[in-house]
């Protein structure tokens, strides 16, 4: 739009060659466009009109900006929170293990009971079936409603729900006559037993119940940890090693710029000043023929009133 | 629903020889439904694996079933279908029968905890 056809057609065609004598590497920012410009001998003030019209002009050219403080801040709040997130979860497994602990050992412990007790509770029926002779087929026959039933109740334990059974008894007895003829002492016996054994198993479901239960649970939370630790936490530390390399890039970037305006600078400077010299050694510049600067301070006299 | 079934109570459910079963029932928790199904099952020698296991899985999906309590010897000839119940509830426990001891190698869920434990330290 600026240059002259000839110019353009230059640029466009060694446009890679250009970027990269300019040193746009990495990063363009708009101070590298302002030296294409120069290159071109675009006078200053058409510059600046560029930039204000077209608002920045290095959108037209290819760029990959890298990452920028806000997105090492972020990383470094992700990291943060998956270390505590890592440190909960631990704590919550570590818990959950412990009461699994606790609960392997209380059933093994029931187990062990249980053997005597239904050891007990089957020697007492063989009296039973000793004194009353064969009641097997009427107590078969005869069943109605239960009379020991489960309520269920939950436990919870960080943040998992555990089944807790607990058995009640309601209704009436059905075999309330059974034995009347003889044998009831031992029948009202093998009852108690009997019952007192359906108590301990049901005491003995519930453990089971919480140990499947928190065998799920333990597993998953010992998976996520596991990702946490080893998998996420690497890759946002991975992240944040990669922002700040980018970022003391931009820095040294940055640096070399500011390095290079100033000797551009100072070559310009050296240029005008010989130029001038010259002029002025061939005499050819009259004082009065130069235009004033009105931005130029000296002769400037102030005015008092 | 779960209110519903929190405050009706659930029934214990028994697979196991005539001996088991007849001690259980007079401890009180047999109990015959509406449709006449019991909730006991009285296995003998004649009893088939098949029949045994279809019980075994109809008493799984019975919703007012939440402990089923099975002999060992039969929990043995079904040992597959146990292990694949994952589910907590019903929660399903082998008891000893009377001509069988309790062997606590063989149960499902101590052999999951394997490794954890020493078997051995059952029968002390």
């Amino acid at each position: 739009m600026i240059l002259s056809a000839q110019q353009r057609e230059q640029l466009l065609g060694n446009f890679e060659a250009v970027c990269g004598e300019e040193g746009f590497g990495s990063s363009t920012w708009t101070i590298d466009l302002c030296y294409l410009l120069m290159r071109y001998q675009v006078c200053r003030t058409l510059c600046g009109t560029l930039r204000i019209r077209h608002g920045r002009p290095e959108a037209l050219l290819p760029q990959s900006r890298g990452p920028r403080w806000p997105a090492q801040t972020l990383m470094k709040s992700r990291l943060a929170g998956a270390t505590k997130g890592h440190g909960l979860l631990k704590k919550k497994a570590d818990a959950l293990q412990m009461r699994f602990r606790l609960i392997l050992g209380k059933i093994i412990e029931t187990k062990t009971l249980m053997g005597q007790v239904m050891k007990e509770a089957a020697f007492s029926l063989a009296e039973v079936k000793f004194t009353t002779g064969d009641i097997n087929q009427i107590v078969l026959q005869n069943v109605t409603k239960a009379q020991i039933k489960i309520r269920t109740k939950k436990d919870n334990v960080a943040g998992v729900t555990l089944p807790i059974f607990e058995p009640y008894t309601d209704g009436v007895d059905t075999y309330e006559l059974a034995g009347l003829a003889r044998g009831g002492q031992q029948l009202a016996k093998l009852k108690k037993n009997y019952q007192s054994a359906v108590r301990l198993l049901v005491q003995l479901a519930s453990l089971q119940t919480s140990f499947v239960t928190l065998d799920d649970v333990i597993k998953v939370t010992n998976r996520r940890v596991n990702a946490i630790e080893h998998v996420i936490i690497p890759r946002i530390n991975r992240t944040i090693e990669y922002i700040i390399s980018e970022l003391d890039e931009l820095e040294r970037e940055e640096f070399y710029r500011l390095k290079k305006i100033q000797d551009k600078k100072r070559e310009a400077r050296k240029a005008s000043d010989k130029l001038r010299a010259e002029q002025r050694l061939l005499g050819q510049v009259a004082e009065a023929q130069e235009v004033q600067n009105i931005l130029d301070e000296d002769g400037d006299e102030d005015l008092l009133f | 629903m779960a209110l519903h079934s929190a405050i009706k109570g659930k029934l214990i459910s028994v697979i196991g020889d005539e001996d088991t079963c007849v001690g259980f029932l007079l401890g009180g928790v047999g109990e015959i439904n509406k449709n006449r199904h019991p909730n006991f099952m009285v296995v003998d020698k004649n009893t088939a694996v098949s029949e045994l296991e279809d019980c075994f899985k109809r008493f799984l999906k019975r919703d007012d079933i939440d402990i089923i309590l099975i002999n060992q010897n039969c929990a043995e000839l079904i040992r597959h279908v146990i292990d694949a119940h994952t589910s907590p509830v019903p929660a399903v426990l082998e008891i000893p029968s009377k001509d069988h001891p309790y062997d606590a190698s063989k149960d499902s869920i101590l052999r999951r905890a394997r490794g954890m434990f020493n078997p051995e330290d059952l029968v002390r």
